[in-house]
Parts: structure tokens; C-alpha cells; sequence
């Protein structure tokens, strides 16, 4: 019975749910702590960092799984709200770092080089940390509400929207990397020290910084699914499959995937915002269009309209990235926009497709085609 | 016969696309509980029809009264939708990546169809004896969770009439129902639409003249944008004007 099938895959994501979370949360911290350094099983402190920049990485697919794979609807700016998330917690550790910046100024070191005199007003709020972190989540929240609303209130659909967020990732880019933005031009924002009184260079801060990422990821995943699994998960599906339908059904198409857009928005924030911390720097580059289009690349890696599926492909090809980078450096670009080509001409479902194919093939007989099904247009 | 009478009553409609004008001062009424069964030759402007009536398009002018007074030139889809008219495509429109039970789930009519209301909400007891009901209606109940998208284009068609039926639609506007479909098909849709005919009014736009005399009562011959004659089947194949547009072309076309 389908029911049954349906069932038995819910209980077995919730298996591996649980599975995955113990072992990114007690598993890998443990290994990092309590074996010696020498060990075949040790963790080092920089592999554990790095794994919590791929978790960072795996909240942000999540957010464009919600909208491109389920509701269908491609955004190309995901970066933007990525940068909006970890530039405003950016800017509260370029506050934090004090008299111990370079040239022992209150003013972060960029100012003085570019010879502001006083921190701008919109720095202001950021000199506390629940400044920072409320901004990190409400800035990108507030954002995608306003573009979100103009775009998809005058119906701009599939392809149009794609290049106005790419354009907007564009845009954005060029204005972060301006001198007169305020927030460090293309040097960003760097040479941080302390996160509410804990030194970042301490192990135990990344460590503990790692385990709030896992926590992060676990939540994100839960609300993603309680979405997915709400009847408004299926009338994003339904926009996906058929959107003239769902408004003559006396649904409202685009307040849903401006509700999407929001979400996966604040989804960016919080996985920019946990970033930052982690690996001590964040610049123009690493919001423009590439790191917009890279994310499309996770996700339809992992598997489309599947949640596992986007955090598999997030982890997977950094994984992959960090793991080749290393033999061929000048190769990746390739290597990615290669491997983008073959799984959406070659494998649609994406890993997770694969992987749920080949256990399906282990534990059910074939899968009886029904006479009428053949017809089907 | 009173305007009382009338669920719909479209005066002088005319849908101009630059120049072309698909609709020419139609007017067109259709009674409660009354199937409808639209013909006339390819062009002659029944889809459009269903369209500026459904809201799908706007028309250039004219008049769309529904039910008690209301003009629904002017409001949107989901506006007309939730004021009681159901529109069936002419290609199944179903979500094929649903199961069949959440195609009609997400079809049922209820008070708010907004984005938060829709997140927390779960079906009732009412409801799902509702679809049920519905289920068994149109044929589909062994198929209650399959995949609509491997469904036969029959049975898509069936689900997509059982999708509009739970709206509580007065008006049901059906768009070339049979289609595609075999003869067995194309009986049992008869079937299901007269049966449906007890509770809502329908329009059902047809070319398959078998199928029109198995559930017609009354036929409304348009073309050219203008309804050029009304009655029943036999007047209207009787009809010389009839004849001579819609049957005489069919005949050279064979």
C-alpha cells in the first residue's frame, strides 16, 4: 500500500534523523576531544570548523530547497541574504575586537584606513549582540518581504524571477564591495577576536560555536518539514505542478511563495550569521552571483524537493570542493559546473534519488505498473 | 423567464484580443441546475467564454451577472471562485505530484484559504467524509493515494471534476471533458455530469456530438463570437444556419 510506503519512508528519515544528529553532535565533538592527536580516529580542530561551515552551508540549502523544490520558484539571490545574515553579525565582531585592533582604535580597522572618523549610524545597533543577531535574521526577513512582494505581486514567474534575483545578487555585490558602504569594501570584514567574551581562536569557542551550528541545522530541518508536511506544503507542490489550478482552487499563488521566498530568506540569515564566527571573515565574494548559483548547485546535487537531500548536497560538494581543491585547485570550477550537468540531465532526483532508489530495489519487489498508468499522458 | 431565474446572465460581452474579437456582443444565460452543453466550430469563442467568465481573462465590455446580482467583469480568479463558479480545464490540470486524496483535500472549499490558516489547519471529520463521498462519486476511490500523475488522462479528468465539485461551485464551467477519452470513458463522464446536474448548474463545452445528445437538454450553438442559436438538440441540428457554419464546415473537414 502506498500508505504503508509513505509510512515507512517518514519513520525511516525520522531514524536517520535522529542518527545523523547524534552523530554530528555528540560523535564528531567527541572524537575531536577525547582521542589524542596521533589516533587514526582523531577529529582536528580544523576539520570539526570546517564541518561546521558545510552545516552553515546545509540551513542555507534548506531554505532554497523550501522554494525552488518544492513551490518550484528558482532564486538566484540566495547569497544576498546569506550576506545580509553574516555581515550583521560581521559587524558586531568587528565592534567587539576594540583596542586590540591594529591601530588600537575603537573604529574598526577599515575606518581608519578610509578615514571615518565616527562609526556611521547604521552601525549603532550592532554594538549589541542581540542587535546582531535579531539583524541577522530580520534584515534578510525584511528584505525578500519587500522584493518578494513587488516580484511576485506582478506575477513575475520561472525564468524572470531567476535572473531579477541574480541581478539582485549582482547588485548587491557591487554595493558591499564599495568603500563608501561602510562595511569594509572588498576586504569585508575580518580579524575578529571575541564572540560575547570568548576568544574565536580558543578550540572550545569553535567547538561550542560547531554544536550551536548542529543545533541550528536540527531546528531548521524540523520547521522545514513541519512546512513540507502542512497542508500549505502541499499547496506548494501543487503551485510546482499546476498553477492556474490552485487559483481557480481560491488559492492565492503568490502570497505563498512570498511566504517561501521570507522563510528561506531568514533561513540565509541564520546560516550567514553562524558562518561568520566560524570561519573569521566574510567578503563581497562570498555573496555575489557564484555563491548564489552554487547553492542551486547543492540542491539539485542532494536532490530537489527533498530535505535531506538539499543538506546531503550541501556537504557533499563542499566535502568534494575541500577534498579536490587540494589536488586540483584550478579544476573545481569545472569539476562543479560538470557534475550541475550530469545530475540534471542524467539524475533529476539528485543523490538522494539514487541512494532512495537503490535501497527501494533491496527491500520491495518491483514496483507493479498499473495497466491504466501506461496511458498516461 | 425572469432574471430571478438566472445563474448566469452574460450581456453583450465582447473579449477583443487587437482587432480580433473572440466574444461579439454575446449574450449567453444559463438557469440554476441547468447542463448547459456549449458547440459550435473551432474559433468560435467557447473557451473564451468560460475564460471572462471564470476570470481568467477580462473582457473588453459587457456585463457577467452571477447569481443574485453580482457583475463579476472585474474581480479576479480566486475572487469568482470563492463567489461559487468552478472552472475544469480543457487539459487534465491536476497535481501530479500529489497523491489523488491531497488533490481533492487541497480542493475543498473553506472559510480561508490564506497562507497561515492553510499551514495549521487539518482536515475534519465532515471533510473527509466529504471526499469520501466524493471519491466514490467520481470512480477514484481505489486510487484514493496513488500519485495523481499516474493516473490514466481519463481519471485525471474525473479528479479534476471532483477537485471543482468540492469548491461547492453553483457554476460549473467544463471545458471539453471527454476529450481523449474512450467510449467507455466518455459514457461514464456523461454520466457523472448529469448526475452532478441535480446540485450545480453546468456549462460544458463540447465537440463529440454523441456525447452532446447523451447529456444535452439544451444546446447553445455560438460562432464568430455570438450565440446564433439555442434549443434542443434536434432544433438545433434542424436549424439552417446551423447547418450551414458548423455542421456543412464538419462535413467538408471529413
Amino acid at each position: 500500500m502506498p500508505e504503508q510506503m509513505v509510512a515507512r519512508q517518514d519513520s525511516r528519515e525520522t531514524l536517520s534523523f535522529y542518527v545523523t544528529g547524534l552523530i554530528l553532535l555528540l560523535v564528531l565533538p567527541l572524537l575531536n576531544v577525547l582521542t589524542p592527536e596521533d589516533s587514526w580516529l582523531h577529529l582536528s580542530d580544523f576539520r570539526l570548523n570546517q564541518f561546521g561551515k558545510f552545516l552553515c552551508f546545509a540551513i542555507l540549502a534548506l531554505g532554497l530547497d523550501l522554494i525552488w523544490g518544492y513551490c518550484g520558484v528558482l532564486s538566484m539571490g540566495q547569497g544576498v541574504f546569506f550576506g545580509f545574515g553574516a555581515y550583521c553579525m560581521g559587524m558586531y565582531l568587528a565592534l567587539q575586537i576594540g583596542k586590540e585592533s591594529v591601530y588600537g582604535s575603537e573604529l574598526p580597522d577599515f575606518m581608519v584606513w578610509t578615514q571615518v572618523k565616527e562609526l556611521p549610524f547604521f552601525w549603532y545597533p550592532f554594538k549589541s549582540f542581540a542587535g546582531a543577531f535579531l539583524g541577522a535574521i530580520l534584515v534578510p526577513v525584511l528584505f525578500a518581504t519587500i522584493f518578494g512582494f513587488l516580484a511576485f505581486r506582478s506575477r513575475i514567474k520561472g525564468v524572470y524571477f531567476a535572473i531579477i534575483t541574480q541581478a539582485l545578487a549582482f547588485a548587491a555585490w557591487l554595493v558591499f564591495n564599495r568603500n563608501e558602504t561602510r562595511l569594509g569594501g572588498t576586504n569585508g570584514l575580518t580579524d575578529f577576536k571575541q564572540l560575547l567574551g570568548y576568544r574565536l581562536s580558543d578550540p572550545s569557542t569553535q567547538r561550542g560555536l560547531y554544536i550551536i551550528t548542529v543545533l541550528a541545522l536540527g531546528a531548521a530541518y524540523l520547521f522545514c518539514r513541519w512546512i513540507v508536511a502542512s497542508r500549505a506544503g502541499k499547496v506548494l507542490i501543487a503551485i510546482r505542478d499546476s498553477e492556474s489550478r490552485v487559483t481557480f482552487s481560491g488559492y492565492t499563488p503568490w502570497m505563498y511563495k512570498l511566504f517561501v521566498f521570507v522563510v528561506s530568506a531568514g533561513l540565509a540569515g541564520l546560516a550567514g550569521m553562524l558562518y561568520v564566527p566560524q570561519v573569521g571573515i566574510i567578503t563581497p565574494a562570498q555573496i555575489g552571483v557564484l555563491p548564489s548559483l552554487e547553492v542551486v548547485i547543492w540542491v539539485a546535487v542532494g536532490g530537489r524537493g527533498t530535505l535531506i537531500g538539499a543538506i546531503l548536497g550541501a556537504v557533499a560538494v563542499n566535502y568534494g570542493r575541500s577534498v579536490l581543491t587540494n589536488y586540483f585547485p584550478e579544476a573545481w570550477p569545472f569539476i562543479l559546473g560538470g557534475l550541475f550537468v550530469v545530475v540534471v540531465t542524467m539524475f533529476p532526483d539528485g543523490l538522494l534519488g539514487m541512494i532512495r532508489k537503490a535501497t527501494e530495489r533491496k527491500q520491495a519487489p518491483a514496483p507493479v505498473i498499473k495497466a491504466e498508468g501506461r496511458t498516461a499522458a | 423567464m425572469t432574471d430571478g431565474d438566472l445563474i448566469l446572465n452574460c450581456e453583450n460581452v465582447v473579449m477583443d484580443y487587437d482587432g480580433f474579437k473572440a466574444l461579439n456582443n454575446c449574450n449567453f444565460s444559463v438557469r440554476y441546475n441547468e447542463l448547459r452543453v456549449v458547440i459550435g466550430p473551432n474559433g468560435a469563442g467557447k473557451t473564451t467564454l468560460l475564460d471572462v467568465i471564470c476570470g481568467k481573462t477580462k473582457p473588453t465590455s459587457g456585463k457577467i451577472m452571477f447569481g443574485k446580482g453580482i457583475n463579476l467583469v472585474g474581480k479576479n480568479a480566486e475572487d469568482i471562485t470563492k463567489l461559487g463558479v468552478g472552472r475544469k480545464f480543457q487539459a487534465p490540470s491536476v497535481y501530479g505530484n500529489l497523491s489523488v486524496w491531497q488533490n481533492l483535500d487541497l480542493s475543498v472549499k473553506r472559510a480561508s484559504k490564506g497562507v497561515f490558516p492553510t499551514l495549521i489547519g487539518r482536515s475534519s471529520p465532515a471533510e473527509r467524509v466529504r471526499i469520501e463521498e466524493t471519491l466514490e462519486t467520481i470512480g477514484l476511490s481505489p486510487h484514493a493515494h496513488d500519485r495523481a500523475g499516474s493516473l490514466s488522462h481519463g481519471q485525471k479528468q474525473w479528479l479534476e471534476i471532483g477537485m471543482v465539485i468540492l469548491q461547492d461551485p453553483s457554476l460549473l464551467l467544463v471545458d471539453e471533458p471527454v476529450a481523449g477519452m474512450s467510449d467507455k470513458e466518455t459514457e461514464q463522464t456523461g454520466r457523472l455530469l448529469m448526475e452532478l446536474s441535480e446540485k450545480h448548474a453546468i456549462v460544458v463545452i463540447e465537440h463529440d456530438m454523441d456525447f452532446v445528445k447523451q447529456i444535452a437538454k439544451i444546446v447553445t450553438v455560438l460562432a464568430e463570437g455570438t450565440v446564433i442559436c439555442e434549443g434542443t438538440v434536434e432544433t438545433v441540428q434542424a436549424d439552417d444556419h446551423v447547418r450551414e457554419i458548423y455542421l456543412g464546415r464538419a462535413k467538408v473537414a471529413h
